[in-house]
């Protein structure tokens, strides 16, 4: 990465942020962007006047507690194997995280293929992939789901908490958040959906949407875009991802979901129903869903007592402005689900110090 | 969670593949990108190839880990003295 571009790129927010005369206030809806800014300093890079805020792009903590809670209760189980990405084990549910709550049959995967390995291995232990993730992570949740279809191995289903991003901007911003000006979407999601996607944000909200990868001159060159579109009032989608990003994204990967999933009113942790913005097996694969598999209705969910991760979430507060963070709530012992993930916002902060 | 990284194809046999970065070697599935040949270079996302991308795009990543590793090994050395 060159010191040109990233100087050029800084030159060229403060000049938009003068021009601009006003405050900007962008959110990066990815945790691994809100990583990455800390990482490299970033934020302490950028005018006074510009501010970033960290979105509810991090699958982990997104993942309605509700949801941990039969996971865990499912590891109680002798006849089932747990296969999850190892995020999501310190996520607290009511009664403990997986990483305390199993007995040894909990099995951390890289990938949906693995859970698939493991169900070939154990045909007497039903394995439930816990397959959550945005649009980066859906994409292969289906291809084990055709797999096991192919091969008939009855003894592997899902949990399925997949979520898509653009309806959750949406919502951020029609809860009348006039917070966010704009935002920087997440490279790898809009790998799979294609910078196209967010065309209904810039037309419905008049915000700029610009997709940027995770080195630090390419994340400064995407703040660059959007303070530039700000100070001439033309919000337009745009990406400086080109080498990955395409307009219309990941064509197999999106027929590939489309083919399992439907989307669905559930629940994202700490902001609530978002109408549109889960998803959910089709009914003709519910044989792969383990709530239904194992009899689970509905869980009601109750978030833990002082935590704000929601208003961290929907760009409301900063962490430190959270009772509980730094105090009861850090990274060895978290409350909330923002503290637990190393891409969420309060482990960030926690970690990386306040600006 | 969102991480993906950007290796060359070595080896393809139907949907599954050997991938290379920086010398590291693994299996991957490019049932998402099946116009993929040997030699060309993919963005890998949970073991899964998700994206082709090219060379400029992946030197990039690869100088930046070769930067940390170099970081990492600077820190563990200052730790041992």
């Amino acid at each position: 990465m060159s010191i040109e571009r990233i100087l050029t790129a800084r030159e060229q927010i403060e000049a938009a942020c003068d021009k601009a005369g006003r405050p900007i206030q962008i959110m990066e809806v990815c945790g691994t962007h809100t990583v990455s800014l800390f990482r490299h300093g970033i934020r302490s890079m950028l005018p006074k006047s510009l501010k970033m805020l960290s979105g509810p792009g991090c699958p982990v903590c997104v993942t309605d507690q509700g949801m941990i809670d039969v996971v865990i209760e499912l590891a109680q189980r002798d006849d089932c194997l747990i296969a999850t990405y190892g995020d999501m084990i310190r996520v607290p549910g009511a009664g403990g995280s997986l990483e305390t709550q199993h007995r040894g049959n909990v099995k951390v995967v890289f990938s949906s293929d693995h859970a698939l390995a493991l169900a070939r291995k154990h045909p007497d232990k039903t394995v439930v992939f816990v397959a959550v993730g945005f649009e980066t992570t859906t994409p292969p949740t289906a291809v084990a789901l055709r797999q096991a279809q192919a091969e008939g191995l009855d003894n592997f289903c899902i949990i399925c908490g997949h979520k898509i991003v653009v309806p959750a901007m949406a919502a951020l911003l029609s809860a009348r958040n006039d917070k966010i000006d704009a935002f920087l979407c997440p490279g790898h999601v809009s790998v799979i959906i294609g910078a196209d996607a967010y065309t209904p944000i810039v037309e419905q909200f008049g915000r700029p949407c610009v997709v940027a990868g995770f080195e630090a001159g390419q994340i400064l060159e995407g703040i660059a875009r959007i303070c530039t579109q700000i100070a001439d009032q033309k919000p337009q989608v745009e990406s400086v991802y080109g080498a990955a990003v395409k307009n219309q994204g990941n064509p197999v990967a999106l027929q590939l979901m489309d083919e399992y999933f439907e989307t669905w009113d559930g629940p994202w942790r700490g902001l609530g129903v978002i109408p549109g913005a889960s998803l959910r097996l089709k009914d003709e694969f519910s044989r792969f869903d383990a709530l239904k598999r194992f009899g689970f209705a509905e869980v009601p969910t109750e978030e833990p007592a002082g935590c704000l991760c929601g208003r961290v979430l929907c760009g409301l507060i900063d962490p430190p402005q959270c009772g509980l963070f730094g105090k009861k709530c850090t990274p060895d012992s978290p409350v909330g689900p923002c503290m637990v993930s190393t891409e969420g916002a309060c482990s960030a902060w926690f970690k990386y110090g306040i600006k | 969670m969102c991480l993906a990284v950007p290796a060359r194809i070595i080896e393809k046999d139907g949907d599954k593949a050997v991938a290379d970065a920086m010398g590291n070697r693994w299996e991957i599935r490019i049932t998402l990108t099946p116009e993929v040949e040997v030699g060309d270079i993919v963005l890998i996302h949970a073991g899964y190839a998700i994206a082709k991308v090219d060379e400029d795009e992946a030197a990039k990543t690869w100088e930046l880990f070769e930067q940390i590793a170099a970081m990492e090994a600077e820190r563990k050395g200052k730790s041992e003295k």
